[in-house]
């Protein structure tokens, strides 16, 4: 019973990390229309800005801050340069360009701090008994802090100006255009806003597993895709529930010996089997193909 | 049947659609009769055939269905798995003979085609961004499988141990398949089914209402691009003495996509060009660039698919791109001139084939104004034309 309490903890604050990055896809999927591929690598950048931080200063604050600011840059820049040339072209172009901006982080970081992974201990915040169960705390800071931004996300796109246009922009970007919303200001926006929560997912998954290599964002970063395919993507709502969803699914089957090496597959096989019953997830609209 | 009748038909062949097997021809020949061969010349050969192979394959899912495959690696992975199992079972009575080779050949290319079948499924109903998902989980749950097996059966992690075939007469072979794939999808690219997958790449909404089956060309499509990945997985594990799944993974399916790309998606002889000369750039750079420093290539194959897509896709790019592109560059070479194109400065009509050449040929009686008044007959063929 101890043990089921904890794998779901466990599990819960994995999801919130997935659900976080998941958000980053799925609002650049519904307001840019396009799949970031990089998204994944600009947690594998946040874990390194954090790795050199940490190793300057020793203040896992001021690492983190310097994280989300070299995120936010590195999205922003990425928009601007790689994808906002193709917006009109057709999505397979945008799509090859953005698996190259992938490939191209993962290489240079690659060059950069060299093939052998990196280990950082960001802070250890210690466990908490309640009982005969035994939590970590950073797993409890996770959720919380994931569930706080969540809602302040949430706050944000209903109640704000530029959220409302977000809106407006993932609705019909043509008509939003027509109705005054800068619609390319609106997209580097979308793209800050995801960097800036990889930054914070970096964060919460050094905190989990303190090891950082050049390809350490491309797993999380299909693992959240799945998340947000899950949840329905272009839904925030969706994007958490499908993230939690999946990182409890993720500690229950790592918590078998006899399946743990199959977890990855099975999850790729719940996003396959998933895409073909019900391609919006659960919390998706449904829509209509026109010519 | 004199000489003249001989040039006549040489020249009425559209040399542009056999110029890929004569110079793999050709190549392969002067490969023969070079003599002995250096053992690393021999693995790039065999490399790069298999490269081409590969190329031509993805290059009809991406350049002419319009999808993007992430998962070709995963393709060739069973089909290295599946036909190397099945040769190693069958060197022991059969021997190592051309026999084996082209029955795991066939074996690989019908596991791997039915994988493309059930990844061909979800493309029924998926396309796009979802679709690259899906090819990606697919190529990575086919690693994980292969990795994780019994040692007994696949070999799990140490590596399938299949049989190494003949040095002298592999790449040969090799290059032989790689002709029979390029034909295969030459010809169905040329037949009115590749039209029909161009056409659900062009508008698929339009090539339904057209009455292009849509479901059964897209697995088609999959179906055939997996089969010849197999091929390619087979001859690699020929090429080996132990196939390991590491191989197989993310980076290869993007440097096939490289392949693809670099070459120009939907351009079988680019393809084919971009296949051989990243291959022989791999192998090269592989000995050059040492440590730290390999990824240099990585870092150059990623500018490659940026700035390749970027510039022939962007919609700011549109105009330099109809100023200097490689048709126009083609027929300065040779002296053709590019129907469709009419520069600013044309003031006559008479280049380009309107109704008034029609009616020529029709013998039409219109001779009384042609032959007397150029502009009236110009003027009048304009309006006809209109």
């Amino acid at each position: 019973m101890e043990q089921i309490i904890t794998t779901i903890i466990n599990g819960l604050s994995l999801g919130g990390v997935y659900a976080l990055i998941a958000l980053g896809y799925t609002m650049v999927y519904g307001i840019a229309k396009m799949l970031n591929f990089a998204h994944g690598d600009i947690i594998m950048v946040g874990g390194y800005t954090i790795f050199v931080f940490m190793n300057a200063t020793g203040n896992p604050i001021i690492a983190a801050i310097f994280a989300a600011v070299v995120c936010v840059i590195l999205g922003a820049s990425m928009e601007k340069l790689a994808y906002k040339p193709l917006r009109g072209a057709s999505p397979l172009a945008v799509l090859i360009t953005a698996i190259g901006v992938s490939y191209l982080l993962q290489s240079l970081s690659q060059i950069i701090f060299g093939p052998t992974p990196k280990t950082v201990i960001v802070a250890d915040l210690g466990v908490t008994k309640i009982g005969n169960v035994t939590i970590s705390n950073s797993s409890v800071l996770t959720l919380i802090l994931t569930v706080i931004i969540m809602i302040a996300l949430t706050l944000f796109i209903k109640m704000s100006k530029t959220g409302r246009a977000m809106l407006a922009v993932s609705e019909d970007r043509d008509a939003a255009k027509i109705m005054g919303v800068n619609v390319n200001g609106i997209i580097t926006i979308t793209f800050v806003i995801g960097a800036f929560l990889a930054a914070v997912a970096s964060l919460f998954y050094l905190l989990k597993y303190p090891s950082i290599s050049n390809t350490m964002g491309s797993m999380p970063g299909i693992k959240a895709f799945t998340a947000a395919v899950i949840g329905g993507i272009g839904s925030i709502p969706g994007a958490m529930l499908g993230g939690l969803l999946l990182g409890v699914i993720e500690c229950i089957f790592n918590s078998f010996s006899e399946i743990a090496p199959y977890t990855d597959a099975i999850e790729f096989g719940i996003l396959i089997v998933l895409l073909l019953i019900r391609p919006n997830g659960i919390l998706g609209k449904k829509k209509r193909e026109k010519v | 049947m004199t000489f003249g009748d001989i040039t006549k038909k040489l020249k009425s062949v559209k040399w542009s659609h056999y110029i890929a097997y004569i110079v793999i021809i050709v190549f392969t020949v002067i490969c023969m009769l070079s003599g002995n061969l250096k053992r690393t010349d021999i693995y790039l050969l065999e490399k790069i055939g298999i490269s081409i192979i590969l190329a031509v394959s993805l290059n009809f899912i991406v350049g002419f269905l319009g999808e993007l495959s992430l998962g070709h690696a995963g393709f060739m992975c069973i089909g290295a798995y599946l036909g190397g199992k099945v040769s190693s079972m069958l060197v022991g009575s059969m021997g190592n003979g051309i026999l084996t080779l082209i029955i795991s050949v066939i074996v690989g290319g019908i596991f791997a085609a039915l994988a493309g079948f059930v990844i061909g499924l979800p493309a029924l109903r998926l396309k796009g961004d979802y679709l690259a998902i899906v090819t990606l989980a697919f190529g990575q749950i086919a690693l994980i499988i292969f990795q994780n097996s019994n040692y007994e059966t696949f070999g799990g992690a140490f590596g399938l141990d299949t049989p190494r075939y003949d040095y002298n007469s592999l790449y040969i072979i090799i290059f032989v398949f790689a002709i029979i794939t390029i034909a295969a999808f030459q010809n169905v690219i040329r037949s009115k089914h590749g039209r029909a997958i161009t056409a659900i790449r062009d508008n698929e909404i339009a090539a339904k209402a057209t009455g292009v089956p849509v479901t059964q060309y897209k697995l088609f499509t999959f179906v055939m691009a997996a089969f010849f990945a197999g091929v390619a997985g087979v001859l690699y594990s020929y090429t080996q003495s132990k196939v390991q799944c590491t191989h197989f993974d993310y980076n290869y399916s993007i440097e096939i996509l490289v392949m693809v790309v670099l070459g120009g998606m939907g351009s079988l002889n680019g393809s084919i060009a971009a296949a051989a000369l990243i291959t022989f750039l791999n192998e090269k750079l592989a000995t050059v660039l040492t440590g730290n420093l390999a990824v240099l290539q990585n870092i150059f194959y990623s500018l490659v698919l940026i700035l390749i897509v970027i510039y022939s896709n962007a919609p700011a790019f549109k105009n330099i791109r109809e100023k200097y592109n490689f048709k126009k560059f083609k027929s300065l070479i040779m002296r053709k001139r590019d129907p469709g194109y009419i520069s600013d400065d044309e003031g006559s009509w008479d280049r380009i084939p309107t109704k008034i050449k029609m009616d020529e040929l029709l013998s039409v009686d219109i001779s009384v104004q042609s032959d007397k008044d150029g502009s009236t007959s110009d003027s009048t063929g304009g309006d006809e034309n209109e």
